[in-house]
């Protein structure tokens, strides 16, 4: 039964689903209303108690997080992350073109509990349609009196929030690069500690929280926190959005209980693969997220659950492969995407990643040698962990993943001098390109 | 000086101006800065490309040296410190696009437009190159198009068609 709560893509679809009237008609903003006649304490409480952990990647503990902020250190800053970037992740960009409102009430909800008068969304430069969809609601909501002077005409709560359009960088999505990046410069990430919540923007305490995060705070103040814990399970509550993409008949977006199970997700929801022919792997929580056999999915979701068998659902982007995918080329591909993003500040990963990608695709071309496997592995194992943001280890864990996992693909590939796959490397192309939002048709 | 910003057209930098006053309200005063990205935006949508002119225009305004603006014009694929052709198409090729065709779709495209490496037709009139993610993995394959306007769930015919028509 608890299957079927929809929270955040409850009104997808609707007729103008994006604009203050719709979201007013559908209850809209109550909860803001709410929230500003509790103690802003009181909120923070009910976050803590949803259980609802970041959806950015991490899965961190969102009200813990919160509590983060030293109590005398102003002014504080609320940084959205909206650059999403991670290969496979395609779900805040629909809360934003489907319902910006929400994610404009958690963020007002937020930035009250928080005492923080200041935020930015930090939005990929790739997204210039969602950009000004968000423009056009937060445009709506400080014409209405909810934003801007007086947060819904509280007399002594301001409260500003512009968009920050990025140019073009998968490492601006970490978080403190996102800052720097906010702040005029390179991305380049801080070492940390001191986290973003003790110095953050501009040398200030800084909360980041992703979209759908954020998105997620206002049916938690109207509901409480308890009911939104109560759709999960242990320590993680709530639903959450997958993005379901490759090999399989029906790709989108379905918003499920944290703790789903990715065999039914696949399979049932999404239908199995397009082609019909077995599932030969799938990458659970995007491409950096270290890859599932097709017989070691049938495992729950949910943060812990999923770090017990050796992966992490990270950004909830899940990729299918059917059998007729070459392994090697995939794992190419995103080797590939590694090293093109890395953002050269650290040598192992600025060094290391294009070495990967080059022996990667040397081994795809049927130019590899025996042992080439292995070294591919050393040098996996000697980038992640050892540079100053997680994109070495979002580099290191597929590569390491890939080769334990298919090392016969590769060994194939050296023995026979060539691809096994030939010009279908990447499979049949997928026939339906029809995609679901929602559990709708788009 | 070649590249010197005080040579770009007098009407043009006062429209930059212009339209750079209002975003620069969106931060702290002290922290000008902060406007760097939107302003070189600003400036290679007027002056056609973010090069060393753009780059010193809005290092300039923003209170802060060119090197910096030349550091973060080179550090973001969406800064083109080279002039570009009149179109950019740019064709994703990450692991759910080509799961979906995106890999011969791009080795056809730059085909028809005799671009074995990518690059700018001799015309000028189309750029191709090959970008990472662009978030449309549910509605693969993804082309953004003169970095406005995504197409999602292209065809290869769909998109030789769109091409075509690109003046």
């Amino acid at each position: 039964m608890s299957d079927d709560v929809k929270i955040l893509t409850a009104r997808w679809g609707k007729k103008d689903s994006h604009t203050l009237a719709s979201y007013r008609a559908d209850g809209g903003y109550a909860a803001l209303e709410k929230a500003l006649s509790m103690a802003p304490a009181a909120i923070v409480d009910e976050v803590k108690a949803s259980n609802l952990r970041g959806r950015g990647g991490a899965g961190f503990a969102t009200g813990m997080k919160w509590t983060f902020l030293p109590k005398d250190v102003r002014p504080r800053y609320l940084c959205v992350n909206a650059d999403e970037s991670e290969p496979g992740t395609f779900k805040d960009r629909y809360i934003i073109e489907n319902d910006p409102h929400m994610l404009i009430e958690g963020i007002a909800i937020t930035c009250f509990a928080l005492d923080i008068h200041l935020a930015y969304v930090y939005i990929r430069g790739e997204f210039p349609r969602q950009a000004a969809v968000l423009e056009a609601a937060l445009a709506e909501a400080r014409a209405a009196g909810i934003i801007g002077k007086r947060l819904y005409g509280k007399a002594d709560f301001d409260l500003e929030v512009h968009v920050h359009r990025g140019a073009g960088a998968y490492i601006c999505g970490e978080e403190s690069a996102l800052m720097e990046s906010l702040e005029g410069k390179k991305g380049y990430p801080r070492l940390k500690p001191p986290f973003p919540a003790v110095v953050g923007l501009w040398g200030k305490p800084t909360i980041i929280n992703n979209v759908e995060t954020l998105a997620n705070v206002p049916w938690i103040v109207k509901n409480g926190g308890a009911a939104f814990a109560a759709l999960g399970t242990g320590k993680s509550g709530g639903t959450r959005l997958f993005g379901v993409s490759g090999n399989v008949k029906r790709p989108g977006i379905y918003e499920k209980p944290v703790h789903y199970n990715l065999k039914r997700l696949i399979l049932e929801d999404c239908g199995g693969t397009a082609s019909g022919r077995p599932i030969q792997a799938v990458i659970p929580g995007g491409s950096s997220s270290p890859v599932l056999r097709g017989d070691e999915i049938d495992v729950s979701l949910e943060f812990d659950a999923i770090k017990a068998a050796g992966t992490m659902s990270g950004s909830g982007g899940v990729i299918v492969m059917d059998d007729s995918v070459c392994m090697v080329r995939v794992l190419s591909r995103v080797a590939k995407f590694y090293a093109e993003e890395s953002c050269g500040q650290c040598t192992p990963c600025r060094e290391g990643t294009p070495w990967m990608e080059a022996l990667c695709e040397k081994i795809e071309s049927g130019h590899g040698v025996p042992g080439d496997a292995d070294k591919l592995l050393d040098m996996a194992n000697h980038i992640g962990g050892f540079t100053i943001c997680a994109l070495g280890d979002a580099a290191s864990m597929p590569v390491q993943s890939f080769v334990k996992k298919f090392k016969a693909d590769f060994e194939r590939h050296i023995a026979e001098h060539r691809c096994p796959h030939g010009d279908a490397a990447w499979g049949v192309s997928q026939d339906s390109r029809d995609a679901v939002i929602g559990g709708m048709r788009s | 000086m070649p590249g010197d910003w005080k040579d770009l057209p007098k009407d043009l930098v006062a429209r930059f101006d212009a339209l750079l006053a209002p975003v620069l309200q969106r931060y702290p005063p002290d922290r000008k800065e902060a406007a760097m990205l939107p302003a070189l935006r600003l400036g290679q949508e007027l002056f056609g490309y973010a090069g060393p002119a753009v780059q010193g225009l809005c290092a300039d305004r923003l209170g802060t040296s060119a090197a910096r603006a030349e550091e973060v014009a080179s550090f973001y694929v969406m800064f083109h410190t080279h002039p570009n052709g009149r179109h950019l198409v740019e064709v994703c090729t990450n692991v759910s696009c080509c799961l979906a065709g995106a890999d011969r779709m791009f080795r056809d495209l730059r085909k028809r437009l005799g671009l074995a490496e990518g690059g700018t037709t001799a015309d000028g009139r189309i750029t191709v190159r090959e970008v990472e993610c662009l978030g449309s993995c549910g509605t693969a394959p993804a082309v953004l198009l003169d970095e406005k306007e995504m197409i999602e769930r292209v065809t290869p015919e769909k998109l030789a068609k769109i091409v075509e028509g690109l003046p």
